[in-house]
């Protein structure tokens, strides 16, 4: 209540798809993020990069509120999360579920559609279309009626990002879409995030990879607890904000870097 | 390979389960025998002992036809007890909390107490007022629940572990106060023992129209809401983001549990209430993979097992109708376990019999071709009616690959029966045409795979082979075309792709450039 009264243009920009200001996360009298102050550039890819522990997850719950936050605030297009539901769309980390669950893949990307298909309504054969089509554009089509613990991990993810296609959204937040997945899966994502781009949509991805982060995202977000730097992947995603905010993890940051100018050279 | 393995991971642990069902028999035995003692010690009449163990003719037509209406009631009532049992239990097993319908018939227990003794002291001798000790048990059951979510929001106690302690105080001090309750002068308490094992026999009419609209609400409710349940069970915080909820959804599951928790408890009895719910839907697993048609199957299996309970129990005086159906139910597990289609230990032993002779048949043909491996290069594309052609020797094959004696011959068997090999004494043989062009698809998917390891998945190539050798095995017809596209841009002039790691060198000759000299078309 005390939070809407003070609701600043300033501080949540109406063309941002999401706006934190001041926030303060803690489990247990341990804060996991300090202070966050971000606006997320619109129509862009942003990797969110951090170590282990760096409050990656805990960022994107707590913007959800999936997680209760000690202090600030975060709004969607200038509007709190709960009148901006249909415009946000969340890929969780593939681990959260179970995926022995007695369900099959369509029904899972069903789930991205009962928001729209109400209370008590049945799922009828037009939403079933939609689930189907949002399982094609991720390649998985085939495997519709294959109960989901009898897919892959990739295949698994694949199903997590056709739930989330499903709801048809302007801002995409993702954790760790990438983690564990075969190759063709990760073209697939890599493919879905391209047309969401062109389609003028913004993705928040939290990526553990930092060898392929110049190639897939235009801006990054360095998270260690707090902000380290966020902005364009070129001018931000330099050795220096790296050893920032990976710290001391000095020998692994020296091999990364070395694999970085391999890489560069070899373009 | 994957999709095996999870399902031999199932995901409630079995070794629980199988000591849950043990606990169960072992009460309803103890019940069966406190019944039977009760007939040799209690009555006097030996006539009526002769009918608990022979019921007569007639007397078993008059049941089975539902002549009588008093097991007409009865049966309907329990029935509509085991349907709504079998549709909530698959949330709560779905929900993780399979321990929920404990809970509610343990702390049903000191409801029932209070009630009573409140009742009694408010008007002396009508203690025994069952709407009064239903809304007692109600409250209690309630209470527990929210206690039990309580403590697991706000200490760092696990679920199980808050659930485990709510019930043991709650039933702890409903005990406590039976036993006052037994001391009180005035106190008429003899039917209260009913609710500690159940009584069906003792349903009337007005019961039964009381579950009956509970089973309905219970019913309805699950339809309306079967997918707003199952969202809530498969995935919180996405239901959550979504906008659903949950706190209120949860809280119609746990109100659904407590309904039927509180009805079957003067049935069934508040020991027994919890296996109503879990057995139907843990054996309806086994069966399906679909949520929607797992439900029905439960709801199914626990009405068949109270149907089958109470004309047990009519059939057989004194036997007590909630054991039978707990009986009954646990003998639809066991075959659930065995039989069932989707998970039962048969399926599962039947699948892996075939995978294992699959393996062997192939591994038996890998072998042939790497054992005719250096003629093939040698005579460098004119290998097809060379591989059928050249005799293949026992013993050299066997040192080929770390196999038994036993499943060597296993896979010769195997081979032979499929016709891809034909013996010419005990110990040569040589490849059919079949068998040779089996043996080619086989390496060639092999080596397609290795390749696609090695330069997709950075695995070392040294530990390629093991990995490739379990999962060439379950390559889809779909993935290896698509790996054939792959590797056809990489290696346009290959059939066989050569091996990325060198053969054992003593079966090959000239070792020197294996992978050099590939087969050319």
């Amino acid at each position: 209540m005390i939070d809407d009264s003070r609701v600043d243009a300033d501080e949540y920009p109406e063309w941002s798809p999401l706006s934190i200001h001041d926030m303060t996360v803690a489990y247990h009298r341990r804060s996991v993020l300090w202070d966050i102050d971000y606006h997320a550039p619109p129509g862009q890819l942003v990797a969110i990069v951090g170590p282990n522990g760096s409050g990656k997850t805990t960022l994107i719950k707590a913007s959800l509120d999936l997680v209760p936050k000690l202090s600030g605030g975060v709004r969607f297009f200038g509007k709190p999360y709960r009148q901006q539901r249909d415009r946000v769309a969340y890929v969780p980390q593939r681990g959260s579920v179970d995926w022995d669950f007695p369900v099959n893949a369509l029904d899972v990307v069903t789930m991205g559609l009962y928001r729209k298909i109400g209370w008590c309504m049945p799922v009828t054969r037009k939403y079933r279309q939609m689930a189907l089509d949002s399982l094609d554009r991720v390649g998985m089509a085939a495997y519709a009626r294959r109960q989901i613990s009898q897919l892959s991990g990739g295949q698994q993810q694949r199903v997590f990002l056709a739930r989330a296609l499903a709801q048809d959204a302007e801002l995409y937040l993702m954790d760790e879409p990438f983690v564990g997945v075969d190759a063709a899966t990760e073209r697939a994502i890599i493919s879905i995030l391209h047309e969401l781009r062109s389609a003028g949509k913004t993705a928040l991805v939290v990526h553990h990879d930092l060898q392929t982060v110049k190639e897939y995202f235009d801006h990054v977000m360095l998270l260690n607890m707090r902000l380290v730097a966020t902005g364009p992947t070129s001018d931000v995603f330099t050795p220096e904000n790296l050893k920032k905010t990976f710290g001391g993890k000095l020998a692994l940051l020296d091999q990364v870097g070395t694999r970085m100018s391999i890489g560069e050279g070899g373009k | 390979m994957t999709s095996l393995r999870k399902c031999f991971q199932s995901q409630w642990s079995t070794k629980e389960l199988l000591l849950t069902i043990g606990f169960f028999i072992f009460i309803a035995v103890v019940l069966m025998a406190d019944a039977a003692s009760a007939n040799e010690i209690g009555h006097d009449h030996p006539p009526s002992r002769r009918a608990a163990v022979n019921p007569s003719f007639g007397h078993v037509v008059r049941v089975l036809t539902l002549q009588d209406y008093n097991t007409r009631v009865v049966l309907l009532g329990t029935v509509l007890l085991g349907i709504s049992g079998g549709i909530v239990g698959t949330f709560m097993l779905m929900r993780r909390r399979s321990l929920v319908g404990d809970v509610v018939g343990h702390t049903a227990l000191p409801g029932i107490a209070v009630a009573f003794l409140v009742m009694e002291a408010i008007s002396p001798g009508q203690g025994r007022w069952f709407p009064g000790l239903m809304m007692g048990a109600f409250i209690a059951s309630l209470l527990g629940l929210v206690l039990t979510t309580l403590i697991r929001k706000y200490s760092r106690i696990r679920e199980d572990a808050a659930m485990a302690i709510v019930l043991s105080i709650f039933f702890g001090f409903g005990i406590a106060l039976f036993t006052i309750i037994q001391n009180i002068p005035t106190g008429n308490a003899a039917g209260l023992n009913h609710f500690i094992f159940g009584k069906a026999a003792s349903l009337v009419a007005a019961d039964v129209k009381f579950i009956g609209w509970s089973s309905l609400a219970v019913l309805v409710m699950s339809l309306l809401l079967f997918k707003e349940f199952a969202l809530l069970c498969f995935d919180e915080d996405f239901a959550t983001t979504q906008g659903w909820p949950v706190l209120i959804l949860d809280l119609s599951l746990m109100l659904m549990v407590v309904t039927v928790g509180i009805v079957g408890v003067q049935s069934v009895g508040l020991l027994l209430v919890a296996a109503m719910f879990i057995i139907p839907a843990v054996a309806a697993r086994f069966w399906s993979d679909r949520l929607l048609w797992m439900t029905i199957i439960s709801a199914v299996l626990g009405g068949v097992s109270a149907a089958l309970g109470v004309i047990a129990s009519a059939l057989v005086p004194r036997l007590s109708a909630g054991a039978i159906i707990v009986l009954m139910g646990t003998f639809f597990f066991v075959l659930s376990l065995i039989l069932g289609t989707r998970r039962g230990v048969l399926r599962r032993w039947l699948i892996q019999l075939h995978l294992r002779r699959k393996t062997a048949r192939l591994d038996l043909m890998r072998a042939c071709y790497e054992y005719l491996e250096p003629l093939i290069i040698k005579a460098n594309g004119r290998a097809a009616s060379l591989m059928t052609k050249q005799t293949l020797e026992f013993n050299r094959l066997l040192g080929m690959r770390t196999w038994s004696r036993r499943r060597f011959n296993l896979a010769l068997k195997l081979a032979g029966d499929a016709d891809l090999i034909y013996s010419l004494s005990p110990t040569k043989f040589r490849l059919t045409e079949t068998g040779a062009n089996e043996a080619r698809r086989v390496v060639r998917n092999h080596r397609l795979w290795e390749l696609y390891l090695i330069h997709y998945a950075d695995v070392a190539p040294s530990h390629v082979d093991r990995d490739a050798d379990t999962i060439e095995h379950v390559l889809s017809a779909d993935l290896i075309t698509e790996l054939n596209l792959l590797l056809a841009e990489r290696f346009p002039h290959m059939t066989v792709p050569p091996s990325p790691h060198a053969i054992d060198p003593h079966i090959i000759e000239s070792t020197e450039e294996p992978a050099a000299s590939a087969v050319d078309p």
